[in-house]
């Protein structure tokens, strides 16, 4: 059953250290704010699942909170590499972080396992590919019928996912729109569900009956960040910020300018900074 | 009557813009190959289906987005679907005609790195890695790629499989059940190759106006084969420039100075 809470509660109540967490939104809909407070938090020794790891990976890696992240593109989209993800995996710094790496259809399909509440995921992939060879989480499977041989990994069943979405009813529902990614097999994988949204409105009433809506009974906890998944986007609400994410180039390339960068911009701040980000855009 | 003056790049992307047609349905790779096939949309096949990962169908962006999932890839979409159904349904169902990567490491072969340069475990350089890429490349029907050549780029022996085009050649892609066809067609900013019928080792087939065979074996790293015939692709019409030169325009407005993906 959904609570309402601050985001500081929400993540304070949910997320411990050592625990694995998915923050997922596939460029869209990103939860940074959220995963600034489990940064502001300290939460350590995390395992971190997410299809492209991107700004807020590099982020929780490079504050050295990462133990651990199963990702399958660790790039900055349409702009480059992840700087202090790749320091962490080239020279360990600040600490060194182990990866399981995949492709976004193993990924995909590992999420929606974890959903159907599946050990594993079976599907038509990696033939070919070099991954299979490096990560001993992709195996074979022979279809029982036909015989041919599929691939097989591992279901993603996180401790805690983090998603942002655009609404939430009063009562906790929540509704998304747009690039939905694989948000709703995040939250039904997992164990607890945090939700941070743009706006809390009376009810669903008169919307389409087929929207993306997660009921308020599959959600642990729901709390309003407007603006709250900047630079990335919310339809409807705010676009993506695209100049934030070429600057992040600059900002990750330098150790001590990321350091400063986080001080100032996640551990010196709070959650309502986010508002102000997103005027203009 | 033809654009009197181009750079490279324009000629990469305009001649893979050409080979793409109004049927097809198209997944669509971060990079280069975005441009290519929304010139193609703005040109010859405006019923053209182009699909990016973040699961929209039918996209048809103003502007090149700067990553797969930008917002008005949705906003312009038949269509957008969750990305478990996007590489279930849609890419592993076989209802993509062509998958359009770039590369950051290819071989003669089509096989392409984007994951590390040196030893995984070890890498001197972590790339981003694959993403959508391996199963784009066994479950489209066939695979396009385009990059531009460097000796650094086209090697003699990628470091890591990030996805499959022929293996050894032959018929590798056969011997481990992969049924569709794979790459049938590398774009440069110098020329086309096309795989060998037998030995499915890319060997050029058009040159770019202007470009010499010495030019495109001093930019790659293996032992290029030219075909018996070797044309010359013919030069971008004024309205194949003028497109991508607007799109690109457009883009740059967009994003402050930065060209799209």
């Amino acid at each position: 059953m959904a609570k309402f809470q601050s985001l500081k509660e929400a993540v304070a109540e949910n997320l411990r250290d050592g625990e694995t967490v998915a923050f997922e939104g596939f460029t869209h809909l990103i939860p940074h704010a959220a995963a600034h407070e489990v940064i502001r938090q300290g939460i350590k020794d995390l395992t971190l699942i997410r299809m492209t790891p991107d700004i807020i990976y590099d982020q929780l890696v490079g504050m050295g909170l990462a133990r651990k992240v199963v990702f399958s593109y660790a790039g900055n989209p349409g702009v480059g590499l992840l700087r202090r993800m790749r320091d962490a995996i080239e020279n360990g710094w600040p600490r060194s972080i182990e990866t399981v790496e995949h492709s976004h259809a193993a990924m995909a399909n590992a999420y929606e396992a974890g959903a159907a509440g599946l050990p594993c995921a079976v599907f038509r992939g990696y033939r070919g590919a070099g991954l299979k060879d490096v990560n001993p989480d992709i195996r074979t499977i022979s279809c029982p019928f036909t015989g041919e041989e599929l691939a097989a990994v591992p279901a993603h069943r996180p401790d805690v996912a983090f998603i942002h979405a655009q609404k939430a009813s009063r009562r906790g529902d929540v509704l998304i729109e747009g690039i939905i990614g694989v948000q709703k097999e995040a939250v039904l994988a997992a164990k607890r569900a945090v939700v941070t949204v743009e706006e809390i409105v009376e009810d669903f009433e008169g919307l389409h009956p087929n929207l993306c809506v997660l009921p308020h009974w599959t959600v642990a906890s729901v709390v309003q960040v407007p603006g709250g998944a900047h630079p990335s986007y919310t339809h409807g609400y705010y676009a993506r910020d695209n100049a934030s994410y070429l600057e992040w180039d600059r900002i990750s390339s330098d150790r001590e300018l990321f350091s400063r960068w986080m001080k100032e911009n996640v551990l010196d701040v709070g959650p309502d900074v986010f508002a102000s980000r997103v005027k203009g855009l | 009557m033809s654009g009197s003056d181009f750079t490279p790049n324009e000629m990469m992307t305009i001649a893979a813009s050409r080979a793409l047609s109004n049927d097809d349905v198209c997944f669509v790779g971060i990079g280069a190959p975005s441009a290519a096939c929304n010139v193609a949309r703005l040109t010859h096949a405006p019923d053209i289906t182009l699909i990016y990962e973040s699961g929209t169908i039918g996209t048809a962006p103003d502007v090149l987005p700067l990553s797969i999932g930008d917002g008005e890839l949705c906003e312009t979409a038949l269509t957008t679907v969750s990305v478990p159904e996007m590489f279930r349904y849609w890419l592993q169902g076989g209802r993509i005609s062509i998958g359009f990567l770039g590369a950051a490491q290819l071989d003669r072969f089509g096989n392409i790195n984007t994951t590390v340069i040196g030893d995984y475990h070890k890498p001197k350089v972590r790339l981003p890695g694959g993403g959508g890429a391996p199963e784009i490349a066994t479950s489209c029907k066939e695979v396009f790629i385009t990059m531009k050549q460097t000796t650094r780029g086209m090697v003699e022996k990628i470091d890591f499989f990030t996805s499959f085009g022929h293996g050894e050649g032959g018929d590798h892609r056969r011997r481990l059940g992969i049924e569709t066809k794979g790459p049938t067609l590398l774009i440069t900013d110098l020329a086309v190759w096309k795989p060998d019928p037998e030995t499915k080792e890319f060997t050029v087939v058009s040159m770019h106006p202007g470009v010499t065979r010495e030019q495109v074996q001093e930019t790659c790293g293996w032992k290029v084969r030219f075909a018996d015939h070797v044309e010359e692709t013919p030069p971008p019409t004024e309205l194949e420039l003028k497109t991508l030169r607007d799109l690109q325009a457009r883009t740059e407005r967009a994003h402050g100075g930065k060209k799209g993906a």
